[in-house]
């Protein structure tokens, strides 16, 4: 019945395509097995290896990097500049995020190996989603990205008694949050897969995106399309909670809050590129033909996301105002940015016909997701400078007078906080000026209006945290117990980054310009 | 033979009471259990549309590529039982703490 493989079929099967992805997911394993035979005082190898696999993928992916769609596994994962770029900014988030952890997870006494493994594992997740061609590969890649975050979310639970050990408590309280609603939401997304592949027959999305146009024309006689419209509304609410998009966003500000610092920085991007790498690909190449009038109208499902868009963008930049603790505002202003990153995705839906304004829209919210993890990691990783060994320190009074204590960080924040508003030369102002222009050109007003007036109001609430720095001199500033030499090397390198692309523009866009998914 | 629509209705109806376990059980064990329901729903849709996609006779003799829907479900299994094992862990260590494995009475987070 089938055909056993031999050398020459599996050259065939295309595998080094997936290449990067198959690197980290072996490092990993071979981290696992490591790790266990690690004498006890040379943990701190864990880490440094940690560090050397996702550098390994890194260089795979740069050399296996070509714009040419190739794929493998029969169809089910491609490889094209959209998941060789995507996977450049999981590597990096993945890499800043092992730098924070090192020093942290010792100063909390929480250092075990296994943290790093799960936070391989979920980059691993994030890199199969990336390439994902087909509902079930999105489903094992988004469950492999999630699982070991609910893990890592709940990682600093010790057992006390302590009733003021609030982080502890904290933590598995925002493990058991997260986990309930990522379950929840990942169940609708698979029912949706489920009525898309009952509609389709097939779980392929190129196979999706062909047999979208025959059932529509005869949906007389059949109820083809009330499948594929309902399955397209239940995978936009399972990937909706993981992008954390206005209203499937609750869980967002306590997860973020009691996770640990270094997840939480982790969480916020990776997260966020492997669902909206998902959702581009599920709602673009599969869907974007789902429409009443081929030809003539926008996709189906494009209204639905314009409206979210705006809801996220209004909402999260409004609540953002009136947080007092800094984890909790960047996790509203995350809210914020996944509606902007919103905002290309329904570009590319209005403008499904005309190819050129929609490779543009796509390729705007891909330089948003990049700008957005250098700046929210650099952020992070300031926010856990200042965090104490017992959680406190992060209100946003802590900050007040950082400028006299540690300009360097001062500074730091103060580009970060730059680059999320998006003031010019700083990374944000390339995603947001790219993202606005391609709603413009896909005839988007009213959301770009309402964009810009939103970023004007996120001004009040980043500056904020400037003012607090700078201003309060009277202030002696926080001691930055947690600024060490890996959690500097973070900041300077996400510092690097947001000015690489904020000034360097043409080295991103040469690289993101070969990204076409229409 | 059953048409389609049955199964269809058999699981909407599975998947609505998971709904429904999650949002109005306040034990956490409780809020899994819907959850497995809106999983195993899923499962009775997959299976029942590979079935009737598939004609009978590659339902003898399967071909690989008619084969997805039944790929998609053995898949569920696995991460169903993943994401159990991973939620009794978290629920088992809050019970540990709050002596209660009751989300809203676990309240340390807010804003």
């Amino acid at each position: 019945m089938f055909e056993s493989p031999t050398l020459q079929t599996l050259t065939d099967y295309n595998i080094w395509i997936a290449l990067p992805a198959i690197a980290l997911a072996f490092g990993t394993m071979f981290l696992l097995v490591i790790d266990v035979f690690l004498p006890a005082n040379r943990k701190h190898w864990t880490p440094i290896l940690a560090l050397v696999g996702i550098g390994i993928s890194f260089l795979i992916n740069l050399f296996t990097y070509n714009p040419e769609q190739t794929s493998t596994f029969g169809g089910m994962f491609v490889a094209d500049a959209f998941t060789g770029f995507l996977n450049i900014v999981v590597l990096i988030t993945a890499f800043i995020s092992v730098l924070l952890s090192t020093d942290y997870l010792r100063r909390t006494e929480t250092n075990h190996g296994e943290y790093y493994i799960l936070l391989l594992l979920s980059a691993t997740g994030a890199m199969f989603m990336v390439g994902a061609n087909d509902l079930i590969v999105i489903f094992i890649g988004l469950e492999l990205l999630s699982i070991p975050l609910y893990i890592l979310s709940a990682f600093r639970v010790t057992y006390t008694d302590d009733r003021d050990a609030t982080f502890v408590l904290k933590s598995e309280e925002s493990g058991m949050k997260y986990f309930i609603l990522g379950a929840f939401s990942s169940a609708f997304l698979v029912y949706g897969s489920a009525l898309l592949f009952g509609a389709t027959g097939t779980t392929n999305l190129r196979e999706i995106f062909a047999a979208v146009g025959p059932i529509l024309e005869s949906s007389a006689e059949n109820s083809g399309a009330l499948l594929l419209l309902i399955g397209a509304a239940l995978s936009l609410v399972g990937l909706g909670f993981k992008i954390a998009a206005v209203p499937f966003h609750m869980w967002t500000p306590d997860v973020y809050e009691g996770a640990p610092t270094p997840i939480t920085a982790y969480m916020s991007v990776a997260a966020k590129v492997g669902g909206f790498a998902a959702l581009f690909r599920l709602m673009i190449v599969g869907l974007s033909g789902l429409t009443l009038d081929a030809g003539v109208d926008p996709a189906a499902w494009q209204g639905t996301i314009q409206v979210i868009a705006a809801v996220t963008l209004i909402l999260g930049n409004f609540v953002a105002l009136s947080q007092t603790n800094i984890k909790r505002m960047l996790a509203y202003s995350s809210i914020a940015h996944a509606g902007y990153i919103l905002m290309a995705v329904a570009a590319v839906g209005s403008a499904g016909l005309v190819p050129d304004i929609a490779n543009t829209a796509a390729q705007a919210g891909l330089v948003y997701l990049l700008a957005y993890a250098f700046t929210n990691l650099g952020a992070f990783a300031v926010v856990l400078a200042l965090e104490n060994n017992d959680g406190t320190g992060t209100e946003l009074s802590d900050f007040n007078g950082l400028y006299n204590s540690r300009p360097m960080l001062a500074l730091a924040m103060a580009l970060f906080m730059f680059s999320l508003t998006g003031i010019p030369l700083t990374a944000g102002f390339m995603g947001k000026w790219l993202v606005f222009s391609a709603a413009v050109q896909a005839g988007l007003i009213p959301l770009t209006i309402i964009g810009v007036l939103t970023s004007v109001i996120s001004a009040f609430y980043y500056v904020r945290v400037i003012v607090n720095m700078f201003l309060l001199t009277e202030d002696e500033g926080s001691p930055a117990v947690g600024e060490t030499a890996p959690v500097r090397y973070a900041v300077y390198a996400s510092m690097a980054g947001v000015l690489i692309v904020g000034i360097a523009v043409p080295l991103v866009t040469n690289l993101v310009n070969m990204v076409s998914l229409v | 033979m059953v048409p389609l629509s049955w199964y269809l209705i058999v699981s909407a109806a599975l998947f609505s009471i998971g709904v429904f376990g999650v949002l109005s059980r306040r034990n956490g064990v409780a809020v899994l259990m819907g959850i497995e329901l809106m999983l195993n729903a899923v499962n009775i849709n997959l299976v029942a549309f590979w079935r009737y996609n598939t004609t009978i006779a590659s339902v003898t003799e399967p071909v690989p590529s008619e084969l997805s829907g039944m790929v998609f479900a053995a898949f569920m299994f696995v991460v169903a039982a993943a994401e159990v094992a991973v939620g009794l862990a978290i629920i088992i260590t809050v019970y540990r703490n709050w002596r209660s494995v009751i989300p809203e009475e676990t309240d340390t987070l807010r804003g």
